[in-house]
């Protein structure tokens, strides 16, 4: 059997790199995949913790459920808002969408 | 059993490794390497396609933690939906002249510093939680995870609201979407 640590660590490594993809990438839609990387090293954890947990309990599974929405969600207007600013700026590099810093 | 009783590091090294602890190490292997290409890659369209190989990992993880209905809602929704709207935004928001730039900006240093800090702390943290190391007990003979999730989900003393709810922020955020991305002459 594979112990709850694996998991664990997986998904640790993995919101690690979403992490580092959304510090560092200047291109709003590399910024938006980084996310999505954070999201599912979530959802690895929730369905680990519901199968190692009481797997009577579904919330675990629903949790992740509502994730996958809330993703869908987030990207469609994440998308949206960066195909709205590049037709008005034509950049898509999240530095130089600066009109907010005086 | 044995493993339940004493330190599961030290058992782990002296039982050979199951099936099942074989397929984890390559999936997970496979899944952090693409999820650092998706990262690191300059050209938008292979980060995308990296995503996608990640995404595949990740469903195969959902199916060995048994949740099966999660694995194919992964595949449909996330690779199916997803990953072909980031390669739509990627071919409609690209520009020659926005490819010479660096991939990363200056503090690149700092994001993995964070990083790599974030990653130290997690382990760090779990380290010192005794149900780090447990394992999972086999589920019960005739559990049917598909039929309690549909229970769960539909049933008011279960998650019903929240998933309503859900949906509403699911209608909301895509009627927004169109209304974003809406060319107004």
């Amino acid at each position: 059997m594979i112990p709850l640590s694996w998991y664990l660590i997986l998904a640790a490594g993995l919101f690690s790199i979403g992490l580092f993809g959304v510090l560092a990438r200047r291109n709003a839609v590399a910024i938006l995949l980084s996310v999505e990387l954070m999201l599912n090293a979530v959802n690895i954890n929730l369905v680990a913790f519901w199968r190692y947990g009481d797997v009577a309990q579904m919330a675990g599974q629903v949790f992740a459920i509502i994730v996958f929405a809330v993703a869908a969600a987030e990207v469609a207007v994440g998308l949206a808002l960066v195909i709205s600013v590049y037709r008005r700026r034509n950049t898509v590099v999240a530095e130089d969408l600066d009109l907010l810093k005086w | 059993m044995l493993i339940f009783m004493g330190s599961g590091i030290r058992e782990k090294e002296f039982t050979p490794m199951t099936g099942e602890q074989i397929i984890f190490l390559i999936v997970g292997a496979v899944t952090l390497l693409s999820a650092l290409m998706v990262v690191t890659r300059r050209d938008l369209v292979h980060s995308a396609l990296w995503l996608v190989a990640t995404l595949f990992g990740v469903a195969i993880i959902y199916a060995l933690l048994n949740a099966g209905f999660l694995a194919v809602v992964q595949v449909v929704v996330y690779i199916g939906a997803i990953a072909i709207l980031f390669i739509f935004a990627v071919m409609l928001t690209r520009r020659q002249a926005s490819d010479t730039g660096p991939s990363v900006n200056n503090n690149w240093w700092v994001g993995a510093l964070l990083a790599v800090a974030t990653f130290g702390g997690l382990v760090f943290l779990l380290q010192g939680w005794s149900g780090f190391s447990k394992t999972a007990s086999a589920l019960p003979s005739g559990f049917d995870a598909i039929g309690q999730l549909g229970e769960a989900l539909t049933s008011p003393a279960g998650f019903v609201l929240p998933f309503e709810v859900a949906s509403v922020l699911l209608l909301a955020a895509l009627v927004g979407a169109v209304y974003l991305a809406f060319n107004k002459k």
